[in-house]
Order: C-alpha cells, then sequence, then structure tokens
C-alpha cells in the first residue's frame, strides 16, 4: 500500500472533494454555531481532532470488527472521542463550551465522521486514515469559517469580537444585517458558496 | 394547556430543520420525490416518539448529578456519559424498531425500506434528546410531547421541500446552481416564511 498519494488525500477533500459542498455531509451542525467567527473556529477545531482520531481508531481494529455490528462499533468510538472534546473544552473554554451547546455532542452523529469511516477507514491502513479524516475535518472546517466571516462581519461589524467596520460608518448611517445572524442566510450563503465552487469547476454540476 | 403550547411550538417556532439544522444530512438527500419524503418523515416521528421518553427517564434516574440516589449513591455523577448512553439508546431503538416494523407490517417495511436504519445517525433523533437535557423538562409526558412536536415539524419540512423539489424540476435553473446550490438556497427561503411564527404566545 505504498502508492496512496499521501498529497492527494490531504488535498482533496479540502478544495475538489469538499464534504460540504461536493458531498453533502455534515450540514447538519455546521450551519448552527456559524453566527460567530470563535465558535466556528472550535467547532472546525472539535471536527478535525475527532475525524482524524476516529478514523485512526476504527482504521487500526478494521480487522476485528464484525461486519454485522460496525454502525455500532463505529458510534461508540465516535461517541468516546466527542466526549473527549466536549470535557476538554468544559475544562478549558466553558464560555465557549455554553455556546455551541449541544452543537458539540452532535458531532457524533455529523455524518462526515461517520461517511469517512465507512468510505475510507475502513478499506486503509491506519496512517493514511488519520490523514484522511484530518483533511476532511478541515475542509469541513474551512466551510465554516468561509460562513462564519460572511455572518459576523455582516451581521455584527466584527470578526472574533474586534470591531472592523469603524464607528463612523455607523455615525453615517450604516446599520448591521439582523437578518444575517439569524437562521435562513446561513442556508442561502452556503448556497451561493455551492454557486461560487460549480462555477469553477464545471465537472461537478448537477444534470 | 402547557403541552399544547410546547406541542405547537415544537412544531412551528423551534422547528428541528429551520431553527436548529438538525438532520440536514438526510434531509438534503432524501427530499427528491414526496413519496420517499412522507416516508422517511413518519419513521423520524416514530423514533423521536419512542427514544426521547426513554432517555429522558435515563437521564433523570442514571445520569444526572445525584440521580443515583435510589442505589445510595448520591454523589455520583455520570452525566459525562450522556452522548455515549444516548446514541446507544437511539441506535438499540432504532435496530429494534426495523425488526419489528418487518415483523408485523412487512408493507411499511418495503415503503420504509433503506431509511429505518440511518435513523440512528440522524441528527434529529440525538438533538431531540440533546435538546432534551438541556431544557429539564419537568416530566416524562412533557418530554413526549416534545418529541411529538420535533417530528411533526421535521416531517412538515421534509414533505414541503420534496413537493417543492418535485416542482422545480421543470423550471430552468443556472447550470452552476442546480441541486444542491438551489436546495440550499430553498430551505433558507422556507426559514424565513417559518420564522413569521416567531413570537407567537398560546
Amino acid at each position: 500500500m505504498s502508492d496512496i498519494n499521501y498529497k492527494e488525500v490531504l488535498l482533496k477533500p479540502i478544495f475538489k472533494g469538499n464534504p460540504v459542498t461536493v458531498l453533502v455531509l455534515g450540514i447538519c451542525s455546521s450551519l448552527a454555531v456559524t453566527v460567530q467567527l470563535k465558535g466556528a473556529f472550535v467547532m472546525a477545531l472539535s471536527v478535525i481532532i475527532v475525524t482524524g482520531l476516529s478514523s485512526f481508531v476504527v482504521s487500526i481494529i478494521r480487522n476485528s470488527i464484525p461486519n454485522r455490528i460496525r454502525i455500532i462499533v463505529q458510534l461508540v468510538v465516535v461517541a468516546l472521542m466527542v466526549i473527549l472534546v466536549d470535557q476538554f473544552l468544559k475544562a478549558y473554554a466553558y464560555s465557549i463550551s455554553k455556546t455551541l451547546s449541544v452543537y458539540v455532542g452532535l458531532i457524533i452523529t455529523n455524518c462526515i465522521v461517520m461517511g469517512r469511516i465507512e468510505a475510507y477507514a475502513l478499506g486503509n491502513r491506519p496512517i493514511p486514515s488519520l490523514l484522511d479524516g484530518l483533511a476532511n475535518g478541515a475542509g469541513y472546517g474551512l466551510i465554516l469559517i468561509v460562513v462564519a466571516f460572511f455572518r459576523e462581519l455582516l451581521g455584527s461589524g466584527t470578526l472574533f469580537g474586534y470591531r472592523i467596520i469603524p464607528q463612523s460608518f455607523y455615525d453615517a448611517g450604516y446599520m448591521d444585517n439582523g437578518l444575517v445572524i439569524l437562521p435562513p442566510m446561513a442556508l442561502i450563503l452556503l448556497g451561493l458558496i455551492v454557486w461560487i465552487q460549480r462555477s469553477f469547476q464545471k465537472d461537478l454540476q448537477e444534470k | 394547556m402547557e403541552y399544547l403550547s410546547l406541542f405547537v411550538k415544537s412544531i412551528f417556532i423551534d422547528n428541528m430543520i429551520f431553527a436548529y439544522f438538525l438532520g440536514m444530512c438526510s434531509y438534503l438527500a432524501v427530499s427528491k420525490s414526496v413519496k420517499t419524503a412522507t416516508g422517511l418523515g413518519i419513521a423520524v416521528i416514530f423514533v423521536l416518539l419512542v427514544t426521547l421518553p426513554i432517555n429522558y427517564l435515563l437521564n433523570e434516574h442514571v445520569l444526572k448529578a445525584g440521580a443515583l440516589a435510589w442505589a445510595g449513591l448520591p454523589d455520583v455523577d455520570l452525566s459525562f456519559l450522556s452522548f455515549i448512553i444516548f446514541i446507544a439508546v437511539v441506535a438499540a431503538i432504532t435496530q429494534i424498531v426495523e425488526m419489528v416494523v418487518e415483523k408485523f407490517t412487512p408493507t411499511l417495511y418495503s415503503q420504509l425500506g433503506i431509511f429505518l436504519p440511518l435513523i440512528a445517525v440522524n441528527c434529529a433523533i440525538l438533538g431531540g434528546s440533546l435538546f432534551m437535557q438541556e431544557r429539564d423538562f419537568v416530566n416524562c409526558g412533557e418530554a413526549t410531547v416534545y418529541a411529538l412536536g420535533s417530528g411533526i415539524g421535521w416531517f412538515l419540512a421534509i414533505v414541503t421541500l420534496a413537493a417543492i423539489r418535485e416542482k422545480m424540476a421543470y423550471s430552468n435553473v443556472p447550470d452552476a446552481l442546480k441541486g444542491l446550490g438551489i436546495t440550499f438556497i430553498t430551505v433558507g427561503l422556507m426559514a424565513i416564511s417559518f420564522m413569521t411564527f416567531m413570537g407567537i404566545q398560546l
């Protein structure tokens, strides 16, 4: 198995095979945490860690899992990783863990994690699986951060909580767009990202 | 009256899809035709309705801080185990529901088909349990009503989206926007229309 192209494994999920915009995985939890860049950033990191580690672990034990009960075994591995991340966040970043609320727990059912385990980790050796998991987590995180960037900038005029749009703009009559903070705009932004990506990569277009 | 208010609130205002984006993956993947969407919607209502009360009781009597007092262990706090217990219950119930449905109503089973096992990884189910834990419902009845309401909300959302997508097959969408892109934007617009229910008090 020495012919695995590591660069391909790492880069493909970030752009060309992005799990969110191309494979339509893991949208569930991705949108609710994108009101602010900080939450999105922490969420992205958590997902990278969980996808990477659980792909790694499942790949190590892949030959001893009976096929019939593999979903439950995978769920237990993933849940274990998520509990670790959740406890870590609660200990070191309590306020962020409060804003993310149930969405950290929902990483368990994030389709990216299960999807990559089913599609990649079950048939590949541990190290490539680890990289694949990390890269897919990163591709997901990238979308999260792009959406959060626009939502925070347009919705509250800040980035990471720092004011970007100067006060003089507000004095001149500029107003934050309250609609961007609300859930529907996240979906529409994501739709626009898909639109832009597919305009450049024509082979992804659906008939 | 409180139950009715909670019921209506969980269908329209706290809609699983439009307010919390839960269960999006299967929502987008299985909304191409009204018939399959209806099947999946019913299955989700059913599984939510069974798992939520069970998880509620487990949370109240086993997992919460001090919940094990009845077993003589008042200092034990097992709440860190809740994710793993909840997902195990969801996976197990889905498996049981699948077997029961297969045994007693083979027609329904063949209609639901592959959707039943998929429900185990549907965020809406686990999300329901986690929200239930966060909101501290006072009794099992409230948890059940919440489950029914959220399930019906999810059902409504997927059936309407499927109906819109069936009609949309005849419209002229820009190439790059076809499929996924336009679906996202449609869901966004639907979510805006659902926001009109916000602020309704019963």
